[in-house]
């Protein structure tokens, strides 16, 4: 969905001011938050595409209202409230993460990379466009890019494709391309930036 | 998420209040339920709060800046030339390294929420998950450097990574005139998160 989160191009949002501090945490609400969204993700309720989904499809006013913290837990409020945990309907955990198994979890992490369903259908150097598009649920082209035309530079392998991930239809394993993208191609003159390089999928793609 | 919200502090502190509420709710009712484990979300603060960070990928830059073989293992499996220093995990499952050169400058975004590489930069700062940085960064990067008071010779080109997949990509700075000689932790201690997002450059001084 083209939702407040996708941003990329657009002006009007000010200048970046950089961080005072080091610290990732501002609040100790925020260390909650985050903790209680990395716990839940665990529970094997949702993946982190529908979490992405739940975060983007906030409304505009409140997402670009909210603090990035807060904007995960209201995802995650979103998420709980689907899950109809404290309800009789409520989902119960498939597992729950132990204080003791957070680090070897962490280090593991969740590799999204299948084994390969069909051979990718482009290699380095093909010409490619972009789809028009506009899809209701989620999807990780950006709107930037969309009818663009870049080349293909990597191809990643199969991944977890978050459009169906998202919405509970599978992970629909998928090929997925570094594509470099000539800044004229995208801004004509008024840029400053040389090529942009974007991760995309293979059903956002046509021959071009 | 505005200079004004930040600096409204009457209403900051009403806000903080609501969302500690809002917060102890959900904790409560996690807990209650058998959702959550009250001592893991402790442990994943203490691990991303104190243990995570850069200081991971300054390691990584270093020892590529004076192992040839190593930067060489770096650039064709960042993944698991990464985990040969211990670094592994959550958001950092499939790395890539983009290494700068004398002609080209890389600089990292993720223009459609957050990713950002965990397990060698810890969590994002602030800017980098808000809007002004994944706005701008991709259509002008020359003026997200400015906002960092960071300036590029005017002919050196500039490639910005989208993370809009699963892949978290580190730069690897040039290694800075003045330090021959200097040994591998020497090294990593000027080499910034800023630098390896590609708004800032490591510095000798």
């Amino acid at each position: 969905m083209k939702g407040p989160a996708d941003v990329g191009g657009a002006e009007g949002f000010g200048p970046v001011v950089p961080d005072p501090d080091q610290d990732p945490f501002h609040a100790e609400w925020e260390k909650t938050a985050f903790g209680l969204t990395i716990a839940m993700g665990a529970t094997g309720l949702w993946s982190l595409d529908r979490s992405r989904f739940m975060r983007e499809s906030l409304p505009h006013t409140t997402y670009y209202g909210s603090s990035y913290f807060e904007i995960w837990l209201r995802a995650l409020e979103r998420l709980v409230a689907e899950a109809q945990v404290g309800s009789d309907g409520e989902v119960p955990p498939k597992r729950v993460l132990k204080q003791e198994n957070v680090r070897a979890a962490m280090a593991a992490g969740g590799p999204t990379e299948r084994e390969d369903t069909a051979p990718p259908r482009f290699a380095v150097g093909d010409s490619v466009r972009v789809k028009p598009m506009r899809p209701k649920g989620h999807t990780r082209a950006p709107a930037y890019l969309h009818g663009r035309v870049g080349r293909v530079a990597m191809v990643h392998g199969t991944h977890v494709f978050p459009d169906t991930s998202a919405h509970r239809k599978g992970e629909a394993p998928t090929p997925l391309y570094n594509i470099a993208f000539d800044a004229a191609e995208l801004w004509g003159k008024d840029t400053t930036v040389s090529q942009v390089r974007a991760d995309l999928f293979e059903p956002y793609l046509d021959p071009a | 998420m505005s200079a004004d919200h930040d600096h409204d502090h009457d209403h900051d502190h009403a806000h903080l209040s609501e969302m500690e509420v809002r917060v102890r709710a959900l904790q409560s009712l996690l807990v209650k339920r058998g959702y959550v484990d009250e001592g893991a979300v402790d442990e994943l603060v203490t691990l991303y709060e104190n243990e995570v960070g850069p200081q991971n990928g300054a390691k990584v830059v270093a020892r590529a800046w004076t192992d040839p073989a190593y930067a060489k293992r770096l650039e064709e499996n960042a993944t698991a030339a990464i985990a040969e220093l211990g670094f592994t995990g959550r958001q950092g499952e499939h790395m890539v390294a983009v290494f700068n050169t004398p002609s080209v400058h890389n600089m990292v975004v993720c223009t459609l929420c957050s990713c950002y590489p965990w397990p060698v930069l810890g969590l994002p700062p602030t800017w980098y998950k808000s809007p002004p940085y994944r706005a701008k960064a991709v259509a002008d990067p020359r003026g997200v450097l400015t906002d960092f008071g960071v300036s590029l010779a005017d002919d050196m080109n500039i490639t910005v990574w989208d993370s809009t997949a699963e892949i978290r990509y580190l730069v690897v700075p040039l290694r800075p005139e003045g330090t021959a000689g200097w040994s591998e932790e020497d090294l990593a201690a000027i080499v910034t998160r800023d630098a390896m997002i590609g708004v800032g450059l490591p510095s000798p001084s």
